[in-house]
């Protein structure tokens, strides 16, 4: 446990929603979760209208592979539950507990990033790039926001937790820490629609 | 004027121009901040005026060559999307930010670096679109964008408009989410929901349907981005792409926008109209759940843009009788507006002249609405000046007479001093009958086929007479708004001062503090007994509210160069990003690097406001007591 926590605040429960900053900080970071699920709602659309656009390159029975993607949104879901057990540990005020957690969240981000570049790379060998057919950049565009988002996050909960040895748990950092957590698993969630949307429809239906 | 204000004064006057430029910069009250989006907001609404004066210019003669070709569609894309964009939008910031913080009974927003963020954003996205006129033209695509045209075939003036409306529309966004937290979490005790003034509420449904309708726009804008930049199909049909993507999403954005900019409007006229008729708001819960109504119904009526691409009968009927649906809480609201004045006594205050005046323009606006909303007669209007019309009686008529009713009525809230009523008058008079000049001739050149967006027209076919009414009634409201220029500049220099409660008849809480409100807004936060708060006190004998909380020491949070700054590395990405392009073949590296160094400065700054605490600074308690002293 860190040495900078304050004793005095142990006894407040739910530190991220105890002052109306942190509850401002609550929800207006809902709200923006509300208004990413319309972003993604839109891509998602898009996506669907162009799946079946190829032009003259591959299509997507021809490229995706389930073992791969599927491994992929394993590490996701697992990150997603270390991330929960960061936040149960910070409800307890345990800053070494949550730092754990936290960094295997981020850890399991990377890996992630790591298969989807991997994966992007494979496509390119393909000849499936970008601007290939109104499907390619469709599909970039959809799983790439999605890959952007996952480096923001693992950006973002690594500068949180390097910060967390000098602050520790109050009521200003844990707020940042809960809606870190919650964008983690805002994006997890979206994960779980590419995951369906893009690759099963896109092996299995045709 | 208040303390603050005087000191305010005192020290830019022995620090100079260059601080006054930095308190305004790093502010993050929301009360300068609603200043600067004024300002920021009417910039552009003049800017915007001009180009609609050389359009009518233009259209006033048969086959006229003052402006012609490309640079006409420069001008007539650049006035819709200033107006819309860069002008109604932070304009309704504006009333938004000085207001409802004070209506609701709060020291400030939610998030009041966001809010500054939120501005600064928007006004350097309009500066990136307007720099366009200097680098190679200005787009020239409508403001609706519609690919392939935008994409394909009209260079680099789209750019401008991709990246400066998703630097501004980023902005607005964060504004929308500050106000809904705002609204929620910071209202007074006993200020429940349904004792809210109006134009709470609907600032509260605006800034949820922009919440759920920028983000669409987001992506479209990305889309045309992507297919521009760097080469992807999204609106290529060659590779598989499909425009028809675009007026989906486009309008998907676009039909609520008009609810984002008309609902505020009804809000500023239901307090003016209560206000000046000294009556309670008539039907207040009607009006509540007419506002939530058309909320809700303004996302599932975007089809009726696209009647004409032939999305099939059974599209088009659902979405024509969902149109005409919203004719129904629009309707509660102005028997509601005109049941308020009955039997009350109306002072007919500049204010409330535009409050009246949008009520009969505003249903002529609706009506033609309707007309539009049936399918088969929409194939005859649609692309005509009928439509032109239709739009400028809901936009101009609407909202633009709702925000002069809201700047004429809060004007001495924001500045301590009262607009001169007689050169008010006169600005009233030359704008709604130019109005009415302008636009009204129009529905009959659409309905006699004239098309919209032409740049001339042939003589001997009866476009004439309409023609030149149109363009004498715009001088005519350029004649108003020149009135109300002189009106601020001289009211200013020597205009009388406003007393806390200016009209001496308000009812809402923001009338029961000085006029410009302190920095901290209430020295103790009120205790709200019901609806029009204010009011209530009043008549209950008491000069000042209940105060809800012993008088103590007021936490405001520090002034902050952030959000310009990260606004100046976003609009440096901007530009990267518009250099960037190239129609022959791979992008500009030069471009891309500028852009990626916009960026990750945008994220150095977003890592120093982490990691740097404000803690903020306290107006203390004996401060407070004299500031009040002072003030009565």
């Amino acid at each position: 446990m860190s040495g900078t926590e304050n004793a005095g605040l142990q006894a407040i429960p739910n530190p991220e929603k105890a002052t109306l900053e942190g509850k401002n900080k609550f929800l207006g970071f809902w709200f923006f979760l509300g208004g990413e699920t319309v972003l993604f709602g839109t891509l998602f659309a898009t996506f669907l209208a162009l799946r079946d656009k190829v032009a003259s390159g591959p299509s997507a029975h021809e490229l995706f592979s389930l073992p791969l993607t599927f491994l992929s949104t394993i590490i996701l879901l697992t990150s997603s539950l270390t991330s929960v057990f960061a936040i149960l540990a910070m409800k307890d005020y345990k800053a070494g507990a949550m730092r754990l957690w936290f960094w295997i969240t981020v850890l399991l981000g990377l890996a992630f990033l790591g298969l989807e570049i991997y994966e992007f790379h494979e496509y390119l060998g393909e000849h499936f790039g970008f601007t290939t057919s109104a499907f390619s950049s469709a599909f970039y565009t959809l799983v790439g926001t999605h890959g952007c988002h996952v480096l923001f996050g693992v950006l973002w909960i690594s500068e949180l937790m390097l910060q967390s040895y000098k602050k520790g748990i109050t009521t200003v950092t844990a707020p940042k820490y809960y809606v870190a957590a919650l964008y983690w698993h805002f994006i997890d969630v979206v994960w779980v629609f590419i995951f369906t949307v893009v690759y099963l429809l896109g092996i299995l239906g045709g | 004027m208040t303390t603050h204000a005087q000191s305010l004064a005192v020290s830019s006057q022995r620090k100079g121009f260059l601080h006054w430029l930095w308190t305004w910069i790093t502010t993050v009250d929301h009360k300068k901040i609603a200043i600067l989006y004024l300002f920021g907001g009417g910039l552009f609404f003049l800017i915007g005026g001009i180009e609609a004066l050389l359009i009518r210019i233009q259209l006033a003669v048969p086959n006229n060559h003052f402006l012609v070709g490309s640079e006409y569609n420069q001008v007539m894309t650049m006035h819709g999307t200033t107006m819309i964009f860069l002008a109604a939008m932070p304009l309704i910031f504006a009333m938004m930010n000085a207001v409802i913080p004070l209506q609701i009974g709060a020291r400030d927003v939610a998030f009041p670096f966001v809010n500054a963020l939120g501005f600064w954003l928007f006004f350097l996205g309009g500066i990136v679109l307007n720099t366009s006129w200097f680098f190679g033209g200005a787009p020239a695509g409508g403001w609706t964008a519609y690919t392939p045209l935008a994409t394909e075939y009209l260079g680099s003036g789209m750019d401008f408009y991709i990246l400066g409306l998703q630097l501004s529309g980023a902005g607005t966004l964060m504004g929308a989410i500050n106000f809904l937290v705002t609204i929620i979490n910071m209202r007074a005790p006993g200020m429940t929901f349904m004792r809210m003034p109006l134009f709470c509420w609907t600032s509260l449904v605006t800034s949820a349907l922009i919440l759920f309708a920028f983000p669409p726009l987001t992506v479209g804008l990305f889309f045309e981005f992507f297919d521009h930049i760097f080469h992807a199909n999204f609106f290529n049909t060659a590779n598989g792409g499909n425009g028809i993507i675009w007026e989906h999403i486009f309008w998907i954005f676009g039909h609520p926008e008009v609810y984002i900019l008309v609902l505020p409007a009804f809000g500023i006229i239901s307090e003016v109209v209560a206000t000046f008729s000294k009556k309670r708001l008539f039907g207040y819960s009607s009006m509540v759940f007419a506002t939530v109504l058309i909320g809700f119904l303004s996302f599932m009526v975007w089809v009726h843009h696209m009647f004409t691409v032939g999305l099939g009968p059974v599209a088009n009927a659902v979405f024509a009788i969902a149109t005409m649906t919203i004719a129904v809480p629009t309707g509660i609201k102005i028997f509601n507006w005109l049941f308020t004045m009955w039997g009350g006594q109306i002072h007919f205050t500049t204010a409330n002249l535009f409050a009246l005046g949008f009520i009969p323009t505003f249903v002529m606006g609706g009506v033609t609405g309707v007309m539009l909303a049936v399918p088969p007669a929409d194939a005859q209007y649609h692309d005509s000046y009928f439509v032109v019309a239709h739009f400028h009686y809901v936009i101009l008529g609407g909202v633009v007479f709702g925000l002069l009713a809201g700047v004429f009525y809060w004007w001495p809230k924001m500045f301590g001093r009262m607009l001169n009523e007689t050169l008010g008058k006169i600005t009233f008079w030359f704008f709604f009958l130019g109005f009415h000049l302008t636009f009204f001739p129009q529905h009959f050149l659409g309905l006699m086929g004239m098309p919209r967006r032409y740049f001339t027209y042939l003589p001997g076919e009866h476009f004439e007479l309409g023609n030149m009414l149109s363009s004498i009634g715009a001088f005519g409201m350029a004649v108003g708004v020149i009135v109300l220029l002189i009106n601020i500049v001289v009211t200013t220099a020597k205009g009388k001062r406003a007393k806390g409660d200016a009209w001496g008849i308000g009812r809402t809480l923001e009338w029961s503090i000085a006029s410009p409100a302190p920095e901290y807004n209430f020295a103790q936060t009120p205790l709200v007994k019901g609806i029009d708060a204010f009011w209530k006190e009043k008549m209950a004998g008491n000069k000042k509210m209940t105060p809800a909380e012993p008088l103590g020491d007021v936490h405001m949070p520090s002034p902050t160069v952030i959000p310009f700054l990260m606004s100046l590395s976003l609009t440096l990405a901007s530009f990267g990003f518009i250099f960037a392009a190239n129609q022959a073949g791979k992008p500009h590296t030069g471009g891309l690097i500028t852009a990626a160094i916009g960026i990750g400065l945008m994220l150095l700054l977003m890592l120093i406001h982490s990691i740097k605490d404000d803690h903020g600074f306290h107006i203390h308690k004996e401060e407070i007591m004299r500031i009040e002293k002072e003030a009565e």
